[in-house]
């Protein structure tokens, strides 16, 4: 076994934690009040190639391996969490199902812009009715001719004002649950579809969030994802990717709130001594620190898992619910550690408890994923291979 | 057009606390990074090789860990480096160093331009750059704020330069040593495509024989200078005084005050 990080792992880690220093954290301080997308770091995060990370060279991204990607996103969710979601969004939901199950023109149009960051993607699966439970979702796809028309409405989408490309699910044969679902690649351009951005959001008041509108929106059948009725199984290998950076984006915030309240209770000082002499302080430190490390092994197992090409489902459940719930756990640690600064937004700390919450909800809330767990543990779930598996990470091909 | 980057691997000093042996921590401990300075020198040479076509190389002396600050440079877009090291060149001074430097430069071939940082935030004298230029031949351009015109065909260059109370403009031939400011551009981020090029790179080493010096040119025996101790400056005892009043009677006291310190 070797917990070593490649020299190329290091550069990578070092490089995504100077522009989280240096360049996120500052604006999304100045923009998170504002409730502002920080719209003019796409092109630099695209230059950098963090928008492509993990995608092969051939198609367009940096050619990095699955363990890279957790390594940016924990790297940005220290800055903060929206900036990671656009990579879970954009990069794992969206390119990551088009690289696993496009065809090789699909990969041509969609992916290669996407992982250079020319264009945008985001992921529809979630409705106003339906969330946990993705069989109830009620937007239809009908064919006409060569055509889709595509109707129904999505809510709570990740950058629906601001990508370009959006993977949407719909059901081509309502009868049907789960097996009547299909996935579809829809341009903004495409005549039907209409966005808007939901306000009032308790965090991640950087991230764009936002519904989606079709009304008989015409999408070429080229453009459906993988086969007809494959949608479910696509929707839950995208996440199976997505909830990957999810997992070590948390372990990014535990090791904001690990970092500031360790500087934290060594300056501040009450009954005459620095607060970190105080055995219940240390307490509370001593728990953010051991969430951290615990969540860092889980996502460090996945992400071996990824590379190998081995399922990873229920590993990648776990590690989001544990990482998730340690990570608001810690945020709400590290806000008390700071006392009334820490409920201020002088400190980042509240910022990350609020935006912590939501990452316990989005990709799958803690209860489903605990009904995961247990159905795993007691043999009720057990995965099928695909018929279109998440390629095992292989440098050559990768280029 | 060749542009050589001259860049040191420096320990991050940032990291110094007053604790720490600082002789101590410059020979072997703690992070290094490359000198802060000199990612503005490599900026300048990738940007220069952008708009000019070409090329910008690396050339550092040190100890074999400088690979790391090497690659660094490679990731952010210069397209070869070359590491001078070897045991003799321990405890080289600034001159010392200038004379391993200039005897890589004197087998590289043609170049059009060498960059340089203003100085190591380590050794910190700023003599390097232009004990290189002098041991070349060629101009010595300090200093450099922004470069105003540059053409490599007519072989000239004329550059802004920071001097005592101003900024003068100057037109110089090249090839010439250049080492810049700040203010010449912000250094790129490395791009994760130039990191895994870089990650995989074989930096060529070259050591005392393959530059044709003698021991005792290099190193401790071919050095002036000797550094005896490396501390962090003492803490300065700082007061604070908050003057209070209405803002427009504060300014005035602030203004007085600020005269009376001859800070303006
Ligand atoms: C900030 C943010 C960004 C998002 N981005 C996206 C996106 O980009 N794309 C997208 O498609 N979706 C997105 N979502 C939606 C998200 O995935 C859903 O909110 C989530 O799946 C939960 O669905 P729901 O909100 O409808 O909750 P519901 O499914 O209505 O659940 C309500 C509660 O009931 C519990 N519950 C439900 N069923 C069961 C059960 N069987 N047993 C036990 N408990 C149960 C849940 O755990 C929860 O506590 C986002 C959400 C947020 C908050
Ligand atoms: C701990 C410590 C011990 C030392 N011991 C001795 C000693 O015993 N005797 C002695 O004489 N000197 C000693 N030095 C000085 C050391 O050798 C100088 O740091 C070195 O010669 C360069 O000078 P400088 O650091 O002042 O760089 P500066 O002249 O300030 O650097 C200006 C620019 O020159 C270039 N440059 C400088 N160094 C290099 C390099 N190595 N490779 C490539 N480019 C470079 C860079 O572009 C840099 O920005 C010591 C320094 C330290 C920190």
């Amino acid at each position: 076994m070797d917990f070593s990080l490649t020299e190329e792992h290091q550069m990578l880690k070092k490089a995504a934690r100077d522009f989280a220093a240096e360049r996120v954290r500052p604006l999304i301080r100045e923009y998170d009040p504002l409730h502002k997308f920080p719209r003019e770091l796409l092109p630099e995060m695209a230059e950098m190639g963090l928008l492509g990370v993990c995608i092969p060279v051939k198609y367009g991204g940096a050619g990095f391996d699955y363990i890279s990607l957790g390594i940016v996103s924990e790297a940005m969710e220290w800055a903060d969490a929206s900036v990671r979601e656009t990579i879970a969004v954009h990069t794992a939901l969206n390119s990551l199902g088009i690289f696993q199950w496009g065809t090789e023109a699909q990969k041509q149009k969609y992916l290669v812009p996407q992982a250079k960051g020319e264009k945008i993607g985001c992921f529809g699966l979630t409705e106003p009715d339906a969330g946990s439970d993705v069989a109830a979702l009620n937007t239809r796809a009908k064919k006409v001719g060569d055509t889709y028309l595509l109707t129904g409405e999505k809510m709570w989408i990740t950058l629906a004002d601001i990508a370009d490309h959006f993977l949407v699910f719909a059901k081509t044969d309502p009868e049907k649950r789960h097996r009547g679902i299909s996935a579809f690649i829809v341009e903004r351009d495409f005549p039907g579809i209409q966005t808007g951005t939901i306000e009032g959001k308790m965090g991640v008041w950087t991230s764009n969030t936002g519904w989606i509108r079709m009304d008989d929106c015409e999408v070429p059948a080229e453009n459906m994802l993988g086969e007809p009725g494959e949608g479910f199984k696509i929707a839950m290998s995208c996440l199976d990717n997505a909830r990957f950076t999810v997992a070590a984006g948390a372990v990014g915030i535990m090791r904001a709130c690990l970092e500031a309240s360790v500087a934290y209770a060594h300056q501040r000082e009450t009954f005459g001594k620095p607060i970190a002499q105080y055995q219940l302080v240390q307490q509370l430190i001593a728990n953010i620190s051991q969430r951290h490390d615990i969540g860092e092994l889980l996502v460090q197992k996945v992400g071996w898992m990824k590379n190998m090409g081995i399922r990873n489902t229920r590993e990648t459940s776990l590690a989001k619910t544990y990482c998730t719930e340690a990570a608001f756990a810690s945020a709400s640690d590290a806000v008390q550690v700071h006392g009334a600064y820490g409920y201020s937004s002088e400190y980042d700390m509240e910022r990350h408890l609020r935006n912590s919450k939501a990452a316990v909800i989005y990709e799958g809330t803690t209860q489903i994923h605990q009904l995961l767990q247990a159905q795993y543990a007691l043999g009720f779930k057990v995965d099928k291979p695909l018929r279109r598996e998440l390629p095992p990470y292989d440098a050559e091909v990768w280029g | 057009m060749k542009a050589i980057v001259l860049m040191k691997q420096t320990p991050d000093t940032a990291q110094l606390s007053a604790s720490m042996d600082g002789l101590k921590l410059m020979a072997e401990g703690g992070p290094r990074i490359v000198n802060p300075w000199d990612e503005y020198a490599i900026e300048t040479g990738i940007t220069l090789a952008e708009d000019h076509g070409g090329e910008a190389v690396i050339l550092t002396m040190g100890k074999p860990e400088a690979t790391e600050a090497i690659k660094t440079g490679l990731a952010m877009g210069c397209k070869g480096a070359t590491l001078l090291t070897d045991d003799a060149f321990e405890n080289s001074d600034s001159l010392a160093t200038a004379r391993i430097l200039t005897a890589a430069i004197n087998q590289m071939g043609d170049y059009d331009i060498i960059l340089a940082g203003k100085s190591a935030i380590d050794g910190d004298t700023a003599q390097t750059a232009v004990q290189v230029a002098a041991l070349l031949g060629v101009p010595y351009l300090g200093y450099v704020a922004k470069i105003e015109a540059v053409d490599f065909d007519a072989k000239t260059i004329t550059v802004v330069r920071a001097i005592d109370g101003g900024r003068e403009t100057v037109t110089s031939p090249l090839p010439a040593v250049v080492s810049v400011l700040k203010e010449i551009g912000e250094p790129r981020y490395p791009s994760f495509m130039g990191i895994r090029k870089a990650a995989k790179a074989k930096i060529p080493e070259m050591g005392l024989a393959d530059l044709g010096l003698s021991a005792d040119e290099v190193g401790a025996a071919g050095s002036q200078a000797q550094w005896l101790q490396v501390t962090l400056p003492p803490a300065q005892e700082s007061t604070l005084e908050v003057i209070e009043g209405e803002p427009e009677e504060a300014a005035k006291i602030l203004v007085q005050k600020l005269l009376a310190e001859k800070v303006i």
